[in-house]
Parts: C-alpha cells; sequence; structure tokens
C-alpha cells in the first residue's frame, strides 16, 4: 500500500535567499503536480507554496524514487541545481508526516505561532490538487483532517487569540479603554509606516474623524486624503488634544511634543474623557509621565513590544494544548490508515486457508472414484469450513481499534500465516 | 422554611463557585451554570420573602436574620436587573457572593422578631423599605464593578497586563455600570427616604427626627449626591468615581449596619 511521505523546507532550515528561488506560483504547482504524477512510483501528491515554506506531500509505493522525482522537479521548475537545496531539505514519513502537515495548518510550526494565513493557503493548494486529479483516497482523507484538526485547535485553544504586532497590541489596549472605537476621533501626528497602519486599523474599526499633523503642512494634507480625515497645522495640536481620544505620534522629532503640564490642562476641559496615547517614534514624542495622570494613557513603543510579549508567551502556552489535539488526531489518522491494510489481509488469509483445505481434499478424493454430486457436497463442507473458521479471525481484525492496535493483530496475522511470503 | 433558606445559600453559594471559576477559566458554560444557580436562588428566595409576607402581613425586615434574607435577596435581583443592560459578566462572582454572604449568614441569625405593632402596617413603609434596600443593592453593585475598575485600570497603567487585563471587559463598560448603578441606587434612596419621611410623618407627627439612623440616611445621600453632581459637572470619572463608590458603599454598610449595632436609634429593634 502507498505510504505518506512529506518532503519540505521551511523558514527554519532555509535561509531566505533558498526560500524565495524556491517559491512555487500557482501556475507551476499545477505543472509540477502534474509532472510528479507522471512517475510510477508516485500516487498522489498535492504541493504548497508560501513565503516561509515549500512542502511537497506525497502518497508513494517507492519512497526513495519518489522523494528524488519531488526533489529533481523542483530543481528542474525552479532552476536551481539540487545540491543548493538538498541540505535545507527535510523528509517526514508515515505518523511523522501526518503530525508535520498537522502541525504547519494549525500554524504551530509557523514563524508566528497562531498566525491565520497558513490553513487558507493549504486549502488553495489542495484545490488546485483536486483540480489537476493529483489527490486520491489517501490524502484527500489527510488534507480533510488536517483542516478539522486545524479549525478545532483554533477554536479549542488561545493560539490566535491576542495581538501580536504593535499595530494590533495598539488597537487591543484601545478597545481595552474605550470599549468600542466607533464614533472616536484621532488625532496622527507625523508619519511613518507602522504609525499608519495603525490608523488604517482604526479606520476599519469606525472611528469618527481623523486629524494629521504634520511639521509640512502639505504632508500632512497629502496623508489625510489618504484616511479621507483632515489635516491640521503643528501649532494646533494642543486644541485638537481637547476633542479627540486617540493620539498616535510617529515623528522624527528630538524633542517631546505633547507635555504633561499640557494634558493636565486639557483634561478638565474634556470632562476627564479618557485619552489614548500611543507613541511609536524613538526619541518618544509624548512625555511618558501623562501616563500618571488620570484618565490618561500613554503606551510607547517599548510598552507595546512588552504587550505583545507577553501575548507571545501566552500563545505558546495555548501551542502545547494543540500540540495534545494534534497527537489525538494523528493516532487517529493511523487507525483509518491501518484499516486500508485489513482488507487485503482478510482476503489472503482467506485464499491461504483455501489453498490447503483445497488441496487436502483434492488428495483425499483422487483415490476415490466418487459421483458428481458427492464431490459438490465436498465442495459445500469446505466452504463452510473455511467461513466457520474465518469467522472470528476476521471480526476480530475488522472490529474498530477498541484496543487502539489494530495494526499489530494485522501484523500478529501475517506472520502467523506467512502471508508475506 | 429553613429547609428552603438552605437550598437557597446553597444555589447562592454554587452560584458563585460558578462565576469565581468563570473568572479565572473564561469558560461560557461556567458563566451559564453561575446565572442558572444564582436564578434558581433568587426564586427561592422569593418565596421565602413572600411566604413571611403571607403569615405576617409585613414586609419580613424585623430581625437581622430577615434583614439579611431581604438583602441577598435585593442583590441578586439588582444584580440580574443590571446584567440585562450592562453585560459585565465578572460580576456575577461578586453579586453572587455578596448574596450568599447575606443568606448563608441569615442561617445563623434568629433574633427576637420586632414587635408586631399597627404602626408596620402602611404602604408607605412597604415602599420605604422596597427602595432603601434595592437601592443599598445597587450601591454595593457600584462598589463591586468599582474594584473591577480600579484592577484593569492598574493592569493597563502599570503596562504589565497579567490576570485582570484578559478577563475584564473595557473601562468604559465599567465606568457606565458603575454610573448607572450609582444614579439608579441614587434614585431609590431618593424615594426611600421621602417615603420614609411621609411614614415617620404620619406615625410620629414629624418628618425628621435627629435619629442616627436618619443622620446617617442624610450623610450617605449627600455624599451620593456629590458624586453625581461632580460626574455632570467637572467630569469625575473613572478611577476617582470608582473609587468614591467603594468609599460611598463603605458609608452605606456603616449606615445600614454599623448605626443599628452602634449607635441605636429606632431601626436597631430591625436587627437584633
Amino acid at each position: 500500500m502507498a505510504e505518506i511521505i512529506l518532503l519540505g523546507l521551511n523558514h527554519k532550515t532555509a535561509p531566505v535567499e533558498i526560500r524565495e528561488c524556491l517559491a512555487v506560483s500557482k501556475e507551476e504547482a499545477a505543472a509540477m503536480l502534474d509532472a510528479i504524477k507522471e512517475s510510477a512510483s508516485v500516487e498522489e501528491v498535492v504541493l504548497f507554496s508560501t513565503c516561509n515554506r515549500v512542502e511537497i506531500l506525497m502518497a508513494a509505493c517507492d519512497k526513495a524514487d519518489a522523494v528524488e522525482t519531488a526533489k529533481r522537479h523542483l530543481s528542474e521548475f525552479k532552476k536551481v541545481p539540487v545540491s543548493r537545496f538538498e541540505d535545507s531539505i527535510y523528509i517526514h514519513e508515515g505518523d511523522e508526516a501526518v503530525r508535520h502537515i498537522f502541525r504547519v495548518a494549525s500554524s504551530l510550526d509557523s514563524m508566528m505561532i497562531g498566525e491565520p494565513q497558513i490553513l487558507g493557503q493549504i486549502k488553495e493548494a489542495y484545490f488546485t490538487a483536486i483540480k489537476r486529479k493529483t489527490s486520491g483516497v489517501i490524502l484527500n482523507r489527510l488534507l480533510h483532517r488536517t483542516f478539522f484538526t486545524a479549525k478545532r485547535i483554533r477554536t479549542e485553544t488561545g493560539i490566535g487569540d491576542h495581538a501580536v504586532s504593535i499595530s494590533y497590541a495598539a488597537i487591543e489596549l484601545a478597545k481595552k479603554i474605550f470599549g468600542q472605537l466607533e464614533g472616536k476621533k484621532v488625532l496622527l501626528i507625523g508619519a511613518g509606516e507602522m504609525a499608519e497602519i495603525a490608523v488604517e486599523h482604526l479606520v476599519k474599526n469606525r472611528v469618527k474623524e481623523i486629524f494629521v499633523a504634520n511639521r509640512t503642512f502639505k504632508n500632512g494634507v497629502e496623508l489625510a486624503r489618504k484616511f479621507s480625515g483632515s489635516a491640521i497645522r503643528f501649532e494646533e495640536i494642543p486644541g485638537y488634544i481637547l476633542q479627540v481620544d486617540i493620539i498616535i505620534s510617529s515623528t522624527g522629532s528630538p524633542d517631546m511634543i505633547v507635555s504633561k503640564d499640557q494634558v493636565k490642562q486639557i483634561m478638565p476641559g474634556r470632562m476627564n474623557r479618557p485619552l489614548f496615547f500611543i507613541d511609536i517614534a524613538v526619541p518618544r514624542d509624548i512625555d511618558p509621565a501623562i501616563n500618571k495622570l488620570n484618565n490618561a494613557y500613554v503606551y510607547d513603543i517599548d510598552d507595546l513590544n512588552g504587550v505583545i510579549d507577553e501575548n507571545l508567551e501566552d500563545r505558546n502556552k495555548e501551542a502545547v494544548k494543540g500540540e495534545r489535539i494534534i497527537d489525538e488526531a494523528v493516532i487517529s489518522f493511523r487507525q483509518w490508515y491501518d484499516s486500508l491494510d485489513v482488507v487485503p489481509t482478510i482476503i489472503e488469509l482467506r485464499n491461504k486457508i483455501d489453498s490447503v483445505v483445497t488441496a487436502e481434499i483434492q488428495r483425499t478424493i483422487q483415490s476415490m472414484n466418487l459421483p458428481e454430486s458427492d464431490r459438490e457436497a465436498f465442495d459445500r463442507m469446505k466452504n463452510a469450513l473455511i467461513n466457520k473458521i474465518m469467522h472470528h479471525p476476521t471480526l476480530l481484525l475488522k472490529r474498530d481499534g477498541g484496543h487502539g492496535s489494530n495494526s499489530a493483530y494485522i501484523d500478529i496475522v501475517r506472520k502467523l500465516f506467512n502471508l508475506d511470503e | 422554611m429553613d429547609n428552603l433558606i438552605t437550598v437557597t445559600s446553597l444555589l447562592y453559594v454554587l452560584s458563585s463557585a460558578g462565576y469565581i471559576l468563570y473568572l479565572f477559566f473564561q469558560k461560557e458554560y461556567l458563566h451559564r451554570q453561575g446565572r442558572v444557580f444564582l436564578a434558581t436562588g433568587f426564586l427561592c428566595n422569593s418565596i421565602i420573602i413572600g411566604f413571611y409576607y403571607a403569615k405576617t402581613g409585613q414586609i419580613p425586615v424585623r430581625n437581622l436574620h430577615e434583614t439579611l434574607l431581604v438583602s441577598g435577596w435585593a442583590v441578586a435581583g439588582v444584580f440580574f436587573a443590571f446584567q440585562y443592560r450592562f453585560k459585565v459578566k465578572v460580576l456575577g462572582g461578586y453579586a453572587a457572593l455578596l448574596a450568599a454572604v447575606c443568606v448563608v449568614a441569615s442561617l445563623f441569625v434568629s433574633g427576637k422578631i420586632a414587635e408586631t405593632q399597627t404602626i408596620f402596617n402602611s404602604l408607605w413603609l412597604v415602599a420605604h423599605v422596597i427602595s432603601i434596600f434595592l437601592g443599598h443593592a445597587a450601591f454595593a453593585l457600584a462598589c463591586g464593578v468599582g474594584l473591577l475598575y480600579i484592577a484593569q485600570e492598574n493592569a493597563i497603567k502599570g503596562k504589565k497586563h497579567g490576570f485582570f487585563y484578559k478577563r475584564l471587559p473595557s473601562l468604559d463598560l465599567l465606568d457606565s455600570t458603575g454610573y448607572a448603578c450609582i444614579a439608579t441606587g441614587f434614585t431609590l434612596l431618593t424615594i426611600g427616604l421621602i417615603t420614609g419621611f411621609i411614614y415617620a410623618k404620619s406615625v410620629w407627627g414629624r418628618f425628621w427626627g435627629w435619629d442616627p439612623k436618619e443622620i446617617w440616611s442624610g450623610i450617605t445621600w449627600l455624599l451620593y449626591a456629590a458624586i453625581l453632581h461632580g460626574r455632570l459637572t467637572v467630569g469625575w470619572r473613572g478611577k476617582k468615581a470608582a473609587a468614591m463608590a467603594i468609599i460611598g458603599f463603605a458609608v452605606v454598610l456603616f449606615t445600614f449596619f454599623g448605626v443599628n449595632f452602634l449607635l441605636k436609634g429606632h431601626h436597631g429593634i430591625f436587627t437584633r
């Protein structure tokens, strides 16, 4: 029977220079699936590639040859000599391959544990394989179990909970302060990628209004247009602190832009409504002492990183639960896989007994001159005998792995009756 | 009836356990469990009070035993009313525990029942007692919400998020829940005081008699009036409001129990 084998490389085994050379596009993947399937030793194949990994999953009757085929096609399609990536490749067989694909799909093997994209990427790769008809009984079942397991881990553990990027962490904090962000006003001071991503997230959370303050007013106007907000002059900042709720600061200024005294004076005018400062700038723009004022909260880049570290630690703890779910899933997949082998074993056992009994009956009746009807009686006896003998072994072998070791019974039966000769 | 009180206290204890476990493990079924036990307990508690009322024709607040039973009932009832509008699930642990403490304590006290006098039969008195108890229960919840607010704000300000940050709701929700509790409590307290005055006038011929209970009720009322006034005019909110809710409830407890035990006065007989 075909065995499951997986060959791949990822961010842990291969540097980015190699990964970028081997990344397979969707069209290339379809062509490669066809090419690998051509090989006599490969029965089924699914291939997926992301920026962090390339994985080729196969059901093959000749493992060594399948691995060589996969390597050769990868090298030919990407025009990279096998020697360049050979050291980065890992090969898993049987349970280990199953475990690996489960872990990858559940994002336990990802660079950022719990990131949600990988499952979708694997699904897409699987649909490509379905379309090319390169996936069959074994891999279909394996991939369905993979999706099921990944989904289960996501819902039953907190692996995807809590932000692990600066901008998401800031949004999460804002939600803990304001409840919902709908209707809130935001002031962006300066510009910068991280700050702009944070503002985009805020826009998605339906904040009411965005103001942009920039030292160069023209730049401010351009940025404001991007978020359909309005630009204000740098000198107007204190006046706007009076009405906004969230302030994201990211300027290149060497000095503080907002001081504690300023905010202290502003707070009564705001009726002490909470004010949240997100200071992404280095050196800092917002006086950290503002955090000591009532209803004012300041998070700088280090604070946000601290939050992320805490969240990552939580995710790692949750990952342990995920591994346990995977252990279960691997065992249950193994049971299904083994059951595939039960039927041929039963047939072989029956054939073996049949051949022994038939031979002995032949030998016995050879010397007797029996009429046709008596021969038929012997035949009937033979079949009844075989059925009676086979009854309990068949039940035992077919029994749904109650003891979790059907493969052991199959192994014993095959050895007892020497079925493998 | 004693059996039903035991059942009620058991239900409240189970409910507290459910809600507190929910705080730790954040599993929805634990929260549901806490809610079901609290609701059933509340039902039993209502039956007990109804039974007492049917038997004597008076609201059962004539000794400490009965007062505690009604206190537990008021806390559970007011919590359900607020839970409907403000979904501060973790507050259940506090409310259920408070109700449990009241009802369990009532099992251990069986004071002398205040003399049955005709002056205890008046619609004004019924309104007075019910609104005071419900109002105090609302203040009790405001105090619980205040504690949660301070825990959550410390987590956010301290930047070490730890246990509370993930488990508690947003500051905004806690703040507005606390405000709603105090506003409701204050309204009920005001109604309670007014009906009390009218009752006093009808029985003793005077509205106000400088009784310690009256003085401390007045202090409580002024304190909460100040809290609400501060919020509306100069924005006393957040941590300051939370701290005041806690202080306010300490004063309420003193007015409710302390005055009776320490200063006597004409309410003293109800907590013997």
